[in-house]
């Protein structure tokens, strides 16, 4: 169990039997009151989102879920085919269920994902993947500053914000974890 | 942050110039205590053998006590488990009190600081040249409402706490239905508490249901605290105890009673006081909304 004041954005926990994420968090505390602990809670079951209130003294069930170290295989069709690091066991995740990860994956790249009484949740890539940009307007000459942002492009057509000194060729390593620019690795 | 910088900068300068024009003096009180106020749902830091202040409260009392008639200071206060975009467990209060006056009193005090204050903020803006295009003008300038406590549950909330007192419900439905409802363009007030909410405030001569106790609201926000103090040391022991033993329940640590305070409230003359957030003061003015805007130096 944990104590509400354990509570923070990304913790997992489960309500009445479904597995929730905690994905936006506030304490609050009025006056001379108690601390409120004031969540946004995604259902990961449903997808679903809803607002609920913690008070100090509450307990909150930990999510029993199990996260399984597996391999992506290949594309099939709309399926994306992972097997596991120990079993060699497959298991098919369609697109819905990789979300924006579906523009970081790389054939044979290793992933965790999250199961809930045997049903896959969540893929986890590693945090940073390193994607080659195809598509950028060329920056100005010598402007080397990093607080100001265009568009680019990596193969997939998932768009990013990207310095000005980035161009096209250059590989860059993207945060899986925000989907956003992180670092040039190399110039194209 | 530079621009937060100077703001705070303008904002000292100001509150010092508005006390001492008022006639009160600028104390200072020890940061460490032996006995820290015993209040519910307040948890002070360990140091050493002592604690933190949550609050200059009973230093101001003894001081007051004392003969001092008008104090104020600007204190570094600190709660342990407060974290969050109005609360860090470090943060500045400035406090205030004055004998000879009630809860009433002090709300005159406050409405007065808080427009010289605004007033003082404004000044600088206009004279400096960095750039502050853009930002909205803070909700201080409207008229100030007043409402009681049970006006505003009875129309947000649909329900009387002072008549039938439920602290869970009360909290709850303060944070999720209260405050998000009260005017946001003006200062609101929120008056008379139930008395199970009395912290240290007295209770109202004549309706010892309520406590002479506000809070203001700026932008929605909860600024200040203000009571007519309560000066009866019987009554505040028997509330300390009564903290204490709820405190144990929960698990608590319970602090030591503070036996010089009460031998000071059987001196102390009639007051009232305000403690007020200085950094979310700050953050109202300059029209940010987390303290991270304000304070430098947050984990």
């Amino acid at each position: 169990m944990y104590s509400a004041s354990d509570l923070k954005k990304g913790l997992k926990i489960e309500i009445d039997g479904d597995p929730c994420v905690i994905t936006d968090f506030q304490f609050s505390k009025p006056g001379k009151g108690q601390s409120i602990y004031r969540c946004k809670i995604r259902n990961l079951s449903t997808g679903n989102s809803f607002d609920k209130s913690y008070r100090s003294v509450e307990k909150v069930k930990k999510a029993s879920l199990e996260s399984r170290d597996f391999t992506f295989s290949y594309e099939a069709g709309d399926d994306y085919v992972f097997s596991d690091n120990k079993t060699y066991e497959e298991i098919h995740l369609n697109e819905e269920q990789l979300g924006d990860n579906k523009y970081f994956i790389v054939e044979d790249m290793e992933v965790e994902i999250l199961f809930h009484n045997e049903k896959a949740l969540d893929v986890t890539l590693p945090n940073f993947v390193e994607k080659e940009i195809t598509d950028t307007e060329p920056g100005a000459r010598g402007d080397t500053t990093t607080n100001c942002n265009k568009p680019a492009k990596i193969d997939n057509g998932y768009e990013i914000a990207v310095p000005i000194f980035i161009n096209e060729g250059d590989v860059v390593r993207i945060d899986t974890r925000t989907g956003q620019y992180a670092d040039r690795v190399s110039k194209g | 942050m530079i621009k937060n910088l100077r703001e705070r900068d303008v904002l000292m300068q100001s509150i010092r110039a508005f006390f001492h024009s008022e006639g009160f003096i600028e104390v200072e009180t020890p940061v460490r205590l032996k006995t820290p106020c015993m209040e519910l749902h307040i948890d002070a830091e360990p140091s050493g053998d002592h604690f933190l202040r949550t609050s200059p409260e009973l230093c101001h009392k003894k001081l007051l006590a004392c003969g001092a008639e008008k104090i104020f200071e600007v204190a570094k206060c600190f709660r342990q488990g407060e974290k969050g975009h109005l609360h860090n467990p470090e943060y500045t209060m400035l406090e205030w009190y004055r004998t000879g006056g009630d809860y009433m009193t002090a709300l005159e005090d406050t409405q007065a600081l808080v427009a010289s204050l605004f007033a003082d903020s404004l000044r600088s803006r206009t004279s400096a040249t960095d750039c502050r295009a853009g930002a909205e003008t803070p909700p201080i300038s409207g008229e100030w409402k007043v409402f009681t406590v049970v006006e505003v549950f009875e129309k947000y909330a649909g329900w009387n706490p002072v008549e039938e007192f439920d602290a869970d419900r009360f909290d709850l439905d303060l944070i999720e239905k209260i405050e998000p409802a009260l005017p946001k363009d003006c200062p609101v007030v929120l008056k008379d508490y139930p008395a199970e909410l009395c912290a240290l405030a007295r209770l109202k001569p004549g309706n010892p249901k309520v406590a002479e106790r506000w809070e203001l609201y700026l932008g929605g926000i909860e600024i200040a605290n203000a009571y007519s103090e309560l000066t009866d040391p019987v009554e505040q022991r028997a509330r300390f105890e009564k903290w204490g033993e709820q405190r144990r329940a929960l698990g608590k640590p319970v602090y030591d009673l503070d036996e010089e305070f009460f031998q000071c409230l059987e001196k102390m003359d009639p007051a009232c006081g305000v403690a007020l957030g200085l950094d979310r003061l700050l953050m109202i003015l300059t029209g940010e909304k987390s303290l991270d805007a304000v304070l430098p130096f947050r984990d």
